[in-house]
């Protein structure tokens, strides 16, 4: 019978629920790492036991962590993260230019065709490959060296690589993005990148349609259809039927649509999920109110989806990896706030029940579909 | 090159990378230093590297504080000999992570 197990990862450890695919009772094991920030946990789609860790801390630095049985256990691995050559500068929120210097990993991606080779977006901007396990990283420099990298400049939370996206069947391409750069596309696995931001709008940049300087917080595709990509921006809800080379904005009738996650029903490519916060000045659901908004049409058309969710005096955020889906028949959606809270939705959205409540402010949210 | 063996005390959080004890005992070279101190950590526990000094920079990380005889040793220079009783173990060299954040 198949199961579930969701890594979550939380400002001071790590915590592992575990269900069957009914998804009504789950066993919550951790934390793991206590005390840490733990930026993202993900596991090998190829073995599944394989979870790769981010383990951070603004005294002790990066540690990562390897697991090679489904998270019971962990060991630590390489957290050598050096940029490559000469690493040059980036701006700084007053335009200067600072050095870059390597803070932290914020995003794991398992290849989707060896075990042992994984991708880690950084801050300072930056995208590392592994192809031991873990055991070293060197980075894959053509992104840095972009010709705009010196004009990139962090978001509030950083200059951060946040989101990497493999495509399901050519490994020389690949999507990620930065804030507050914008995203960016490689053809040639990861040699030299182009900047695909075109028919974005960043109305608090100099130039609203720069070729980069655009916030992006989140991007997601669904394997069926790689070249259609859909993004959470600091504002608003863009699609790409092009694999990123124009965007157009899906935002229709949401109530706001500023947010950070952004993610595609397992089943459904046309199905998609936002949880809008209130404003890029005030990072909390609206009218205090938790909703999931769906729209089953890629974009425009949008439902509130608060059945099981707070209604009345709920002000919290979600960040941008912490809301992930399952391959189940029926579709679950997870997602974590920074409140502590983990909700589940075996239905596709209907239904929700907190899984896990009072953890801390979760940071990232990843499922695995197990057989 | 002599050594000495010097008392070391780990915050708690690299205790645990270390899986060590709060006070460690280390041979340090002589003349010991916090970098010479750092030297034998790393060499000793692996895990510890990149967690007290930079890998690249190999600066001390900003919120990591050195503590020796009472004295704030933070920002003495990485070659800088330490008191003569840490250096000889009468006193411990203290690392502490720095009080900040929640």
């Amino acid at each position: 019978m198949s199961s579930v197990r969701v890594l979550i990862g939380t400002k001071k450890g790590a915590f592992i629920l575990t269900s069957d695919a009914k998804r009504q009772k789950w066993d919550i094991a951790g934390p793991h790492f206590g005390g840490w920030e733990m930026y993202h946990l993900k596991g090998s789609p190829l073995d599944p036991n394989r979870i790769y860790a981010s383990q951070s801390s603004g005294w002790f630095g990066q540690q990562m962590q390897r697991s090679d049985d489904g998270g019971k256990t962990f060991a630590p691995i390489g957290n050598k993260f050096e940029y490559d050559g000469i690493p040059g500068t980036h701006q700084v929120h007053d335009g200067t230019p600072h050095p870059w210097e390597f803070k932290r990993v914020w995003h794991l991606e398992p290849s989707l065709t060896d075990p042992d080779t994984v991708y880690a977006g950084a801050e300072d901007a930056a995208l590392f490959r592994s192809t031991d396990a873990g055991q070293t990283w060197h980075e894959l420099s053509g992104l840095r060296g972009h010709g705009t990298g010196p004009q990139w400049a962090p978001g509030a939370g950083g200059l951060c690589l946040h989101t990497i996206l493999l495509h399901p069947t050519n490994p020389k391409r690949m999507f990620i993005a930065i804030s507050a750069a914008g995203a960016f596309r490689t053809d040639d696995g990861g040699a030299s990148w182009k900047a695909i931001n075109q028919g974005l709008i960043s109305s608090y940049i100099p130039d609203p349609t720069a070729e980069v300087g655009h916030c992006v917080h989140r991007i997601a595709l669904h394997p069926s259809r790689p070249d259609t990509l859909f993004m959470q921006k600091h504002w608003h809800i863009m699609r790409s039927d092009n694999a990123g080379d124009s965007w157009t904005k899906v935002s229709g009738n949401l109530p706001t649509d500023f947010g950070f996650p952004i993610d595609v029903h397992a089943h459904e490519p046309e199905t998609i999920y936002v949880v809008p916060i209130k404003s890029d000045s005030e990072h909390y659901t609206p009218e205090g109110k938790l909703r999931v908004y769906r729209s089953r049409t890629g974009g425009n058309e949008w439902e509130p989806l608060t059945k099981g969710l707070p209604q009345s005096d709920c002000y919290v955020n979600v960040l941008r990896d912490a809301m992930a889906v399952d391959q189940l028949d029926d579709c679950g959606i997870y997602f974590g706030t920074t409140g502590g809270h983990v909700y589940c939705s075996p239905d596709g959205g209907d239904n929700w029940n907190a899984i896990a409540t009072h953890l801390p402010a979760v940071l990232s949210v990843e499922v695995q579909t197990l057989a | 090159m002599s050594a000495q063996t010097l008392r070391i005390i780990l915050p708690y959080h690299l205790q645990v990378l270390a899986c060590s004890e709060r006070e460690v005992t280390l041979a340090v070279a002589l003349p010991a230093s916090a970098g010479a101190i750092i030297d034998a950590l790393e060499t000793r526990y692996p895990l510890l590297k990149g967690t007290m000094r930079d890998h690249g920079s190999r600066k001390r990380r900003a919120l990591v504080r050195f503590f020796a005889c009472g004295e704030d040793w933070s920002n003495e220079p990485m070659d800088a000999p330490v008191p003569q009783k840490v250096a000889t173990g009468a006193e411990p060299f203290i690392i502490l992570g720095a009080i900040a954040g929640g």
